[in-house]
């Protein structure tokens, strides 16, 4: 479990307007490169001080590179993370307001709670 | 010394601003009732003739990140810039600056240290929503100085809710305690029940209408004494994931006091969430 690397990667991919669509485009691609080069970068930090051991699951990689948000709820990724780099994603694909939202709470609609644990 | 102005709590709803400005058929049918309701509330600061706002608040992972994590935090800036690109994003906000009150930043540091509150600090601070929002609802002209207070109700652990409304009193004696002649407005943002990327999400109301209704009541009547027992780390999870922003409003509560009755109490039921908005005069209230 990396929980954390994953919410690394919500956080630092939302907040990148270049990164946000070409996760939305090439979500594969994006994941390989993200954790290759920008993992093991400690935020405000040089890039020579990286983190040496930072690495996402089979099961967190395949999420995100299927952007499969239910896998990323069910495996203990921030919701509010997930929730909003995906509205960015694919809200615009909808043509009625909320309704990706709608479907989000849907393909959810099996949890009760508790809900996965989401401290890292 | 200073006196306290107004305390207020208040949801803040990030499409209010949105909602608020747009027009046409881009204007939602709520969106009249919000603004009128908005109008009033904002009524409630400018007849306190504040100087300087207090802003209780929680950075929604903007600047505050997983490997640095701050229980509570205080702003001593002389500015603050403010909402982030996904803001903009999402919500249409507006980019912001806002002007600092270093002073007052100050004297509660070290007064909240003296206090036995650990308080984290940050001279370089870009605020966000929960702050812009009530500034947008209660002070649109965004012309009074801040003091930003970021509280973690966001990334477990978390601290107790009892923390939370001790942190509350703290702060209403640290503004009294200011030697100032200055008018202080403490004002802190949170949520109601709040479900963000879960099952209940943007449902046609709050995920926990009865919590809500009770949280109301625990707020205007100033009942810490029930707030606290009906609330603990683990029951917040259940009227909706998001909920623990529900301790922003217990700060504020310990603000105004043990059974502190609001002088202003309104709500609006939407979608997704319950708007509920407080404002307690400790001065006994501004002349007419």
């Amino acid at each position: 479990m990396s929980k954390y690397l994953v919410n690394k990667f919500l956080y630092t991919v939302d907040r990148d307007p270049e990164l946000v669509e070409r996760y939305r485009e090439h979500p594969g691609e994006t994941v390989a490169w993200w954790e290759q080069e920008e993992a093991g970068r400690i935020l405000g930090c040089h890039g020579a001080e990286r983190s040496s051991w930072l690495m996402l699951t089979d099961a967190e990689r395949t999420a995100l590179a299927g952007h499969d948000y239910v896998a990323l709820f069910e495996l203990g990724a921030h919701p509010f993370l997930t929730l909003t780099l995906f509205i960015a994603l694919f809200e615009r694909d909808y043509a009625e307001p909320l309704a990706f939202q709608h479907e989000y709470a849907a393909r959810l609609r099996h949890w009760r709670l508790p809900y996965p644990d989401i401290a890292t | 010394m200073a006196t306290v102005a107004a305390v207020i709590a208040s949801t803040h709803h990030p499409f209010y601003y949105r909602a608020s400005t747009s027009a046409g058929q881009d204007r939602p049918p709520f969106a009249d009732e919000w603004v009128a309701k908005i109008e009033a509330f904002r009524q409630t600061l400018t007849r306190a003739r504040p100087d300087v706002l207090v802003m209780v608040g929680s950075d929604h992972f903007h600047q505050l990140w997983l490997d640095n994590m701050p229980q509570f935090l205080v702003g001593k800036a002389p500015v603050y810039d403010a909402n982030w690109y996904n803001e903009e994003r999402e919500f249409g906000l507006p980019r912001m600056v806002l002007q600092g009150c270093e002073e007052l930043s100050e004297h509660v540091l070290r007064g909240g240290l003296d206090a036995g509150f650990d308080l984290a600090f940050s001279n370089e601070l870009r605020i966000d929503h929960s702050v812009t929002c009530p500034i947008i609802t209660l002070r649109p002209e965004a012309d009074l100085p801040i003091v930003p207070v970021y509280t973690n109700i966001f990334a477990p652990p978390l601290p107790q809710p009892k923390r939370f409304v001790q942190l509350g009193r703290a702060i209403r004696q640290l503004v009294e305690s200011w030697p100032s002649r200055q008018r202080v407005a403490i004002i802190g943002t949170g949520h109601l029940s709040l479900e963000l990327g879960g099952p209940r999400q943007f449902g046609q109301h709050g995920p926990d209408p009865e919590f809500d209704r009770r949280a109301v009541e625990w707020i205007a009547t100033g009942d810490l004494e029930s707030a606290l027992a009906g609330v603990t780390l683990d029951s917040l999870w259940e009227p909706g994931n998001a909920t623990h922003g529900f301790m922003d409003f217990l700060l504020m509560m310990g603000v105004a006091g043990d059974n502190a009755k609001a002088d202003y109490t309104d709500s609006l039921d939407l979608f997704h969430t319950m708007e509920a908005y407080f404002t307690w005069y400790p001065d006994g209230g501004p002349t007419a």
